[in-house]
């Protein structure tokens, strides 16, 4: 057959592998992108690891040494390499304790807010009509509040806590995935290849998340990546508010909270945390833009 | 004898809903078009853009329900809009379009594709879908070490020889097939047209053939039904119609195909030079 050598000239591996291999060129172009995911990585270890890497328990309190400064600097010692808070527990302890909640807090609210978002979103495009309007008419009103107004609303009328303040982020991210995935669905619900599994006789249930749900989810796995980021700082904001993790729960926005009143005597209890909560976004919305350049097929110079 | 297909003056019209400054307007796309054809026969259904042949296409293959008139398949009346569709008469008509790119799913494995309608349908067990999938492939032309590959990584030709795979998968009586070779180059239609034409004797099918292109219909149709604006302007056997066409749209159309023969050639000089 002559139609053999036509074909396509990329790739002929069918392999996931091979798939994998290409992704990871286009991932590798992105420099950025690239250290966000190693920063990622290594801030996942860093939570899995922390009873292992933790100098001390992170909610003892050494009542000697109370606001000690970073070991670098006048009257800072090495027991406590970044340092005490106001009342006597070690900073780096503390900070990589707070990895944990941080990640966790990301981890949850991205997956309910993805799942259920999801959820809605494929019903919402693929039936259209009225249930299209009730749901997008819901997601507006979501939307049409301040996200980080809503969030405290929900976590008032909830009661304080990080299960509830995870729970009011996620609610608040909904509509983002909703509208994203309707978008998607809708395009992609008039191609052939959906009349063609209509025609070989796939209900709605196999036609929604079987066919076309899996060619609508590059622009979904970046929002994910990119709510994750916010879902930390929402959380540390209403840590900060007091309407997140209460204390002694080292929650880095918590900490910041805590920390307020020592912001001109000791730089280093509000600077801390207050960088690892930049570092960490920053890295994961690096890590975001990376997957949306690298699964995007429009941006793939070839 | 019953007719494989038959449609008694089917209508289809589109509601087109109003909106702050249109008025609510009614599109008849199909305007009362009545056909029948037989086991093993191809009807080529031809027209212009617009008038009606993918519309009649959708209401064959089941996928839209038409607005009045009948549908009779295989002797047995069919009313999608009101009764529903069993599994069994889904699995009698299928279809074949014309964009080889957009037809397969990106997703899936063309082993996937094959065997989906089976997993659907059938309660055959993974093994013989397997089986019955590779036959097909090999069937159509294409090679056991394909099936598990991606569409992206076939050719158009490749990709309409898939798409015909899959029509097969449930043996069905009647394929409609949507201009399945106009998105390809001439080669290539060439080959898929052979194929069908096999396809056609080894399994008994009967054709639907929609189409723009007369020279394909020439070759390959029994029965010819040009359309246009939603009706059946002229209706016979391909020898009729080419031969002797009725209606002026017809004639138009005839008139229309570029000929490439000497003597045509000729005759076109001498009125360039005449004029």
């Amino acid at each position: 057959m002559t139609e053999v050598t036509a074909a396509s000239p990329i790739s002929t591996d069918p392999s996931r592998r091979a798939r994998l291999a290409e992704f990871w060129y286009y991932f590798s172009e992105n420099r950025g992108a690239v250290i966000g995911l190693f920063f990622f990585l290594f801030l996942v270890v860093l939570a899995l690891c922390a009873p292992l890497v933790a100098p001390h328990d992170p909610t003892v309190q050494f009542r000697e040494a109370v606001l000690l400064p970073p070991f670098w600097q006048e009257g800072g010692r090495l027991e406590f390499l970044l340092g005490t808070d106001a009342v006597g527990r070690d900073m780096l302890s503390r900070l990589i304790y707070g990895t944990r909640f941080s990640l966790f807090v990301g981890v949850i609210v991205t997956t309910l807010s993805l799942s259920s978002g999801i959820l809605l979103g494929v019903i919402a495009g693929y039936f259209r009509g009225w249930v299209d309007t009730v749901i997008m008419r819901m997601m507006d009103i979501i939307l049409a509040f301040p996200s980080l107004l809503l969030a405290l609303v929900l976590v008032a009328v909830l009661g304080p806590g990080l299960t509830n303040a995870m729970i009011a982020i996620a609610l608040v991210f909904q509509p983002h995935f909703v509208r994203l995935t309707r978008a998607a669905v809708m395009t992609e619900k008039t191609r052939d290849y959906v009349v063609a599994a209509k025609v070989a006789g796939a209900g709605h249930l196999r036609l929604m998340f079987r066919t076309i749900l899996p060619n609508c989810m590059a622009p979904l796995i970046v929002q994910a990546t990119l709510s994750f980021s916010s879902a930390i700082l929402d959380a540390a904001a209403l840590g900060f508010l007091g309407m997140g993790a209460q204390p002694p729960t080292p929650e880095w926005g918590t900490m910041l909270a805590e920390a307020r009143e020592f912001i001109l005597r000791a730089w280093w209890v509000v600077t801390l945390p207050g960088l690892a909560i930049l570092l960490t976004v920053l890295a994961i919305n690096l890590l975001g833009d990376g997957l949306r350049d690298a699964l995007d097929p429009k941006l793939k110079r070839s | 004898m019953t007719h494989v297909l038959e449609a008694r003056s089917l209508v289809r019209d589109y509601h087109i809903p109003g909106s702050l400054f249109r008025k609510a307007r009614t599109v008849h796309a199909l305007k009362g078009v009545s056909f029948a054809v037989d086991e093993g026969k191809t009807l080529a259904i031809v027209g212009e853009s617009g008038c009606g042949k993918s519309t009649l296409g959708r209401i064959i293959t089941l996928i839209d329900p038409a607005t009045a008139g009948e549908l009779l398949i295989d002797g047995r009346k069919v009313d999608i809009a009101r009764e529903g569709l069993t599994s069994e008469m889904r699995r009698k008509v299928q279809i074949v379009f014309q964009n080889p790119y957009g037809s397969l799913n990106p997703r899936q494995k063309i082993g996937d594709i094959l065997a989906e309608p089976l997993v659907i349908n059938t309660k055959v067990p993974a093994g013989e879908r397997r089986d019955r999938a590779m036959t097909m492939l090999k069937k159509v032309g294409l090679e056991e070490k394909h099936y598990n590959r991606y569409p992206h990584m076939f050719s158009g030709g490749q990709r309409q020889r898939i798409a015909i795979a899959r029509a097969l998968m449930l043996n069905p009586k009647l394929l409609v097939l949507d201009e399945p070779v106009s998105a390809l180059d001439l080669s290539v239609q060439a080959q898929v047209l052979n194929l069908l034409a096999d396809l056609q004797d080894e399994f008994k099918l009967t054709y639907v053939f929609i189409s723009h292109d007369l020279s394909v219909v020439r070759y390959i149709a029994d029965d010819v039904m040009v359309m246009y604006y939603g009706e059946a302007v002229e209706y016979g056997s391909r020898d009729e119609v080419f031969s002797n066409p009725q209606h002026s749209y017809t004639k138009t159309l005839f008139a229309a195909t570029p000929r490439a023969d000497v003597a045509s050639i000729k005759a076109r000089l001498a009125r360039k030079n005449a004029a």
